[in-house]
């Protein structure tokens, strides 16, 4: 920023930098106080919390006791000792990989469908797709499906037809729960990247496509990989990060489903983890240390695919 | 867009048969996925007892019947805290902390796009970051930051947090960005006014599917929460929070707790639909650039 006032200024080149950036600060001191209030509850909300958990994630703190320094311990433990966390990392994992990018994948391709349909039609199926993910607890309703007894839907069909001779407990069969919650994840998960990439694909210029047309792309696959993908990456950037954080963030819909804690830990994620620890058994510095590596995670996928997402259309 | 012409090749696009057919197969399979839970849940909150549990089970309604919305009713005023209270409760949170959240975010979004104070860039980096992490990952810290401050058990835990929501300034910020000229700006503070003048009576007006959109997520955001770790007395509980006590109640209450869904998702699905083209608008700005 400073090379560009740069041009403008010519007694830059006799102020030193600091200089230059104290009369800059002056000069603006407006925008400071517009950005004041946020900033005030942002930083207390937000970026305090992670100092904060990354500082008390080395200690022992339990709100009783005066906390001592443990230094790494809480890490040892975590990932030596603790046989549940190995699940929930594992579990985490699992659905965070598939939904993530199913859900992404899902988002862009429906977009991407509907966006040559007529306006009306579209906002019709927008809202179709859209509307699970703004709907709040009406997931639930894939407890009423897929329930226990024989008036759930799916076993009142399977038991009618005979394919079974007595009900399925779907969610506390270790062997359906993981499925049937990232399905559930799935339904709920076209979100603001889905809307994001409905409003980049409209943004895009037509003359594009008729330049691309007269230089010889072929068909609309060869469209969406030279033309499309390329003019909407601000938004699959975007709808990435959107997509990563959502997927390591539902443990909520397992609760609702299948109880807490999930059959032999089979949907427990490292959501589960962090609350168990920090508000059930008050281990506030364990369960920091659980929070950093959540945050840890969370951040290196999303650098991770931004890179990835970086090499489109080269 | 099936053809597209040019002067020069009559016909230089088309679209093969194959790949439409495939592309509606493909589209109604996932139409029939979300669509069908949600007719499902309409559908229960219609149905008497009877088919409610009947074997096998039936997808539509028969003899639709309003009696679910009825025992809804009379379940809510018979609750030990008066049902009127968790709406209260509900809709109190969202109006306040979505007004916040516009007035912080709006300024701050203003700010970070029109006015080159140094640190910005700085600042903006990390709010960009905010997004990337789930905010459960700050639950544990914010309850001591929350008790330090005597906000637990108050409603206040739950407003002032949501004041400071980064998804709605990031939007919002971006939408700025590429909506407002700088010129017409400087032109007003050329003129000479001030620059909360010039947020006001210039720049806010040119923004409005920004910040309905940061008002829709919001609101969306307070109205969908539930049970939370800062709230713990009965009479600040939210009315998503008392519909799951009402799921909770078993068999008797099947069809009251399908009628209360269909009552919390009717909210947010119809401010959608009102405000659909303003977010779509909003979101054709809201691309991560490097």
């Amino acid at each position: 920023m400073s090379q560009k006032s740069a041009v403008k200024a010519v007694s830059r080149k006799d102020m030193t930098r600091a200089q230059w950036t104290w009369k800059e600060m002056k000069r603006n001191w407006i925008g400071y106080a517009f950005i004041a209030p946020f900033c005030f509850i942002f930083l207390l909300f937000t970026v305090c919390p992670v100092l904060v958990s990354i500082v008390v994630s080395f200690t022992d703190f339990n709100l009783l006791q005066v906390p001592n320094f443990v230094f790494l311990d809480n890490y040892i433990r975590l990932f030596l000792d603790d046989d549940i966390f190995l699940i929930a990392i594992k579990n985490t994992f699992v659905f965070a990989a598939i939904v993530g990018p199913a859900s992404y994948l899902m988002s862009f391709m429906v977009a991407w469908f509907i966006n040559e349909l007529e306006p009306r039609v579209r906002a019709i199926v927008t809202l179709i797709f859209y509307a699970p993910s703004i709907s709040g607890s009406v997931y639930l309703i894939w407890g009423t499906l897929f329930s226990g007894d024989s008036y759930g839907w799916v076993n009142g069909w399977l038991l009618k037809f005979g394919l079974i001779d007595t009900e399925i407990q779907f969610f506390q069969n270790a062997k359906y729960v993981m499925p049937l919650c990232i399905v559930v994840a799935l339904w709920t998960s076209l979100g603001t990247a889905f809307l994001s990439f409905i409003a980049g694909l409209q943004g895009i210029d037509r003359s594009l496509y008729e330049a691309g047309a007269v230089d010889g792309v072929r068909n609309r696959w060869q469209e969406l990989w030279y033309i499309t993908l390329p003019s909407m990456k601000p938004q699959l950037m975007f709808g990435a990060i959107m997509a990563i954080t959502g997927s390591f963030g539902f443990g909520g819909v397992v609760d609702a489903l299948c109880g807490n804690p999930s059959v032999d830990y089979c949907a427990w994620t490292i959501m589960h983890h962090l609350h168990d620890y920090g508000g059930a058994r008050f281990e506030v510095g364990y369960s920091s240390t659980i929070a950093v590596v959540l945050f840890a995670i969370m951040v290196g996928a999303n650098s991770l695919v931004k890179k990835l997402l970086n090499g489109i259309g080269k | 867009m099936a053809k597209l012409r040019t002067r020069r090749h009559r016909v230089v696009l088309s679209r093969s048969i194959g790949g439409d057919a495939g592309i509606t197969v493909l589209l109604v399979l996932l139409g029939l996925f979300m669509f069908l839970p949600m007719v499902y849940v309409v559908a229960n909150s219609f149905k008497p007892l009877d088919e409610l549990w009947m074997f096998p089970p039936r997808f539509f309604v028969y003899h639709p019947t309003f009696d679910n919305f009825k025992s809804l009713f009379v379940l809510m005023n018979t609750s030990w805290v008066p049902f009127s209270r968790y709406i209260f409760n509900t809709v109190f949170i969202s109006v306040v902390g979505t007004f916040g959240n516009l007035a912080c975010g709006s300024l701050a979004a203003y700010a970070l796009s029109k006015i080159m104070f140094p640190g910005r860039k700085w600042i903006f980096k990390t709010i960009r970051l905010s997004l990337m992490f789930h905010k459960t990952v700050t639950a544990i810290t914010n309850f001591i930051i929350m008790s330090a401050l005597h906000l637990v058990d108050t409603y206040w835990a739950i407003i002032i947090p949501a004041w400071g929501s980064t998804l709605g300034l990031y939007l919002m910020k971006q939408f700025m960005e590429t909506n407002i000229s700088d010129a017409v700006l400087e032109s007003a503070r050329l003129d000479g006014a001030t620059e909360l003048r010039t947020f006001w009576t210039i720049a806010m007006p040119m923004v409005k599917p920004a910040w309905l959109t940061l008002i829709i997520y919001s609101f969306q955001d307070l109205w969908n929460s539930g049970s939370s770790i800062y709230v713990y007395s009965e009479q600040l509980k939210s009315f998503n929070y008392a519909i799951g006590q009402i799921t909770a109640g078993g068999i008797k209450r099947a069809g009251a707790s399908a009628a209360s869904t269909v009552i919390m998702m009717a909210v947010p699905i119809a401010v959608f639909v009102i405000s659909q083209s303003n977010i779509i608008e909003t979101m054709g700005s809201s691309g991560m650039k490097d």
